[in-house]
């Protein structure tokens, strides 16, 4: 009889040693951060001087990365509760000119419009949830339909009302609205225009604005997609509810035998998705001042590939919204730097599908650490 | 495990390097962005993309090429703001929707960069927006010109049929030629989508439908070529009138055969091909055509083929 791995006295022998390194290792966002740090790493080699790093250059990646962060942290969330949703892209064309033809067409107020828009939007996502946990159909298919059944509409409704498929001068009625700049506003202008001054950032050299700072504030929707994360985080990790989003996407039955009410786990989450895809398509018609049936066409991938990319598994249970953070800024990062760097644009998706592939291989090495599964 | 992690960010970095020594060989001169709101999938812009190359190697300047992949427009505004950024000397861009691309591109003319916009936007908008000067074919007006020729060939009822129904430019094409031949556009125009088999289809399913429609009207390639099969299938090819948009190699052979009647040719090569000369010769000796430059529409008819046939889709 041998005792060589026979624990010590003062330990229990039920719990497993697991070293700080290891410990670390297994953290959902541990992807994202490689990842993020081997991008940085890379753009600021090769596209140091080309403008990338500018407070031009900083304020167009970070806006792009911002946009898709906002449509990863639903999407996101609702991976981890074991369902998808493709019928985002659609919804921010539908979002959008629903409160194109609100404003423009009837004439309401922009607020009313908004309001109106995210009620109506967030419904669409209630119904979505409901036929998939009323039916038990994959939501891959369910949302698949309302992919199409949302942009036929999107380019149907303005075609029959104005005989068009882009609406614009929103920004005309949206002019002193008190609901507007929350979506499509700048905060902390003064900072820029003191930095600007102080010759901290490039300045425009004609023009009306000559003298002004090219970046003259954060973008509303910066903040939008800095207080979903914090959001989506803090409900994730530090409530109850959290729980029960990985009990639903990790074991439905048994989450509902231990008395997590799955289905409106489930339900919530496809309205949180389709209400962060209602911000993304409001800051962006309060920026351009048009919506456009094509607006959105795609962006479901793009918020699934960030949220791959972040840590989370396609199967659910599994992920974080920090990660998914990560893997939005990733995309942002890559999709921006590599035409600073001089990239040909069609070559970005070879980037982007070895960057999907290297994050898929490291998360499922990690899921394997995790279950000790071999 | 912490190697298998540095292996794979060496790999990331590793496949990268490629793609990076890909990139346009760098002049030491002036560089040049062209910003367009084609999606990948249109092969029209193939054209643009030759003119623009040729150009920039005749002119001995650093070129570059850059469309939104979707064809979003809104993701086309960053495109800008990111080209901006990079500062080149020169952004040439399309205006697909001024509400969207004006802030952008008056950001760009304020920094210190010279505009000059093509194919889509009028001489009036680039203006407004700062821009040097607007290269291209005016759409309605090209439109109209289009309808006015079919009235006096005796036509008073037509298909459109719109490949790119979200693209307000396309529309202003359709509803020229309605307003050219002076009936109202109504559901004449039908959205076709991009897939040829749907495109025919809707073709054939249109023209049973209404046997009486006296004329066809494509705005490109991608709805023409399906057409042509379409009318060759229902036995109209050569007895319906049939005009289009742009040429492509099947619309050359179509009017040579004469089932087109006529191609009206915007000129996408000369719409990427001046403007980089206009700009370089504007930046080295100051010399500005104080003029827009008109680059179509211009019809292409049976008679004189010649290098239209030679050059259709590469440069023509």
């Amino acid at each position: 009889m041998s005792n060589a791995a026979q624990p010590t006295a003062d330990s229990d022998e039920r719990i497993k040693e697991i070293s700080a390194f290891r410990n670390a290792l297994i953290r959902p966002e541990l992807g994202g951060i490689v990842g993020t740090i081997a991008v940085f790493t890379f753009f600021l080699l090769f596209a140091f001087d080309s403008g990338m790093f500018n407070s031009q250059g900083i304020m167009n990646w970070s806006i792009v990365s911002a946009q898709f962060m906002i449509i990863a942290v639903g999407a996101c969330l609702l991976m981890i509760a074991g369902e998808f949703d493709l019928s985002v892209g659609s919804m921010i064309g539908f979002a959008g000119m629903m409160i194109a033809i609100f404003s423009v067409t009837y004439s309401w107020p922009v607020w009313i419009a908004i309001l109106v828009t995210f009620v109506l939007c967030t419904a669409i996502g209630a119904f979505n949830g409901w036929i998939v946990v009323r039916t038990g159909l994959p939501s891959f298919i369910v949302t698949l339909a309302f992919l199409f059944i949302l942009r036929g509409f999107t380019i149907f409704l303005p075609q029959v009302i104005e005989r068009k498929t882009i609406i614009g001068g929103i920004l005309d009625k949206a002019e002193g609205d008190w609901l507007a700049p929350v979506f499509g506003g700048k905060i902390l202008k003064g900072l820029f225009t003191w930095m600007g001054d102080a010759g901290m950032i490039a300045t425009f050299e004609r023009g009306t604005k000559a003298g002004q700072p090219v970046v003259d504030g954060i973008p509303m929707l910066i903040v939008w997609a800095l207080a979903l994360i914090l959001f989506g985080h803090v409900l994730l990790t530090k409530t109850k509810f959290g729980n029960w989003i990985f009990a639903a996407g990790g074991d439905p039955e048994a989450a509902r035998n231990s008395g997590v009410p799955v289905n409106r786990v489930k339900i919530l989450m496809f309205m949180f998705t389709a209400f962060c895809a209602t911000v993304f398509a409001v800051c962006q018609v309060m920026e351009f001042g048009s919506a456009g049936a094509d607006r959105g066409l795609l962006k479901e991938f793009e918020a699934i590939i960030a949220v791959v990319i972040g840590g989370a598994l396609l199967t659910g249970g599994y992920g974080s919204v920090l990660g998914a953070a990560l893997g939005a800024l990733i995309f942002g990062v890559v999709q921006q730097g590599l035409f600073f760097a001089g990239v040909e644009s069609s070559l970005f998706r070879v980037f982007l599908g070895v960057i999907l592939l290297g994050a898929v291989i490291l998360n499922t090495y990690i899921r394997r650490i995790i279950t000790g599964e071999r | 495990m912490s190697s298998k992690i540095k292996k794979l960010a060496l790999a990331t970095a590793i496949a990268a390097v490629p793609m990076i020594a890909a990139t346009t060989a760098s002049a030491e001169g002036e560089k040049y962005i062209l910003v367009s709101h084609a999606p990948d999938s249109d092969s029209w812009w193939n054209t643009i993309k030759n003119g623009i190359a040729l150009a920039g190697e005749q002119m001995d300047v650093e070129v570059e090429y850059r469309n939104p992949p979707t064809g979003d427009l809104a993701d086309m505004a960053r495109i800008i703001d990111q080209a901006a950024a990079s500062g080149p000397n020169g952004i040439i861009t399309t205006l697909a929707d001024p509400d969207i691309l004006e802030g952008p591109i008056r950001a760009a003319v304020d920094a210190g960069i010279d505009v000059i916009i093509m194919n889509t936007g009028t001489p009036e908008k680039a203006r407004e927006v700062g821009a040097l000067m607007y290269v291209g074919q005016p759409e309605y007006d090209a439109g109209y010109a289009a309808g006015l020729r079919a009235k006096g060939d005796g036509i008073g009822s037509f298909l459109c049929v719109n490949h790119y129904i979200v693209q307000p430019s396309s529309q202003e094409r359709c509803q020229g030629f309605a307003d050219g031949l002076g009936v109202e556009l109504g559901n004449q125009m039908i959205d076709a989508g991009q897939d040829p088999a749907e495109i025919k289809n809707r073709v054939l399913a249109y023209l049973s439908a209404n046997p009486d429609t006296d004329a066809v009207l494509t705005l490109g390639p991608t709805s023409a070529d399906p057409t042509l099969l379409a009318l060759e299938e229902n036995g109209m090819a050569g007895d319906i009138y049939f005009g289009t948009f742009d040429l492509g190699g099947e619309i050359v052979k179509g009017i040579k055969s004469g089932v087109i009647q006529w191609g009206i040719d915007q000129q996408p090569f000369l719409q990427a091909y001046l403007p980089v000369v206009v700009l370089t010769n504007y930046h080295r000796y100051g010399v500005l055509p104080g003029n827009n430059i008109n680059s179509g529409p211009g019809f292409v008819t049976a008679d004189g083929l010649g290098k239209i046939e030679e050059f259709a889709g590469e440069y023509r």
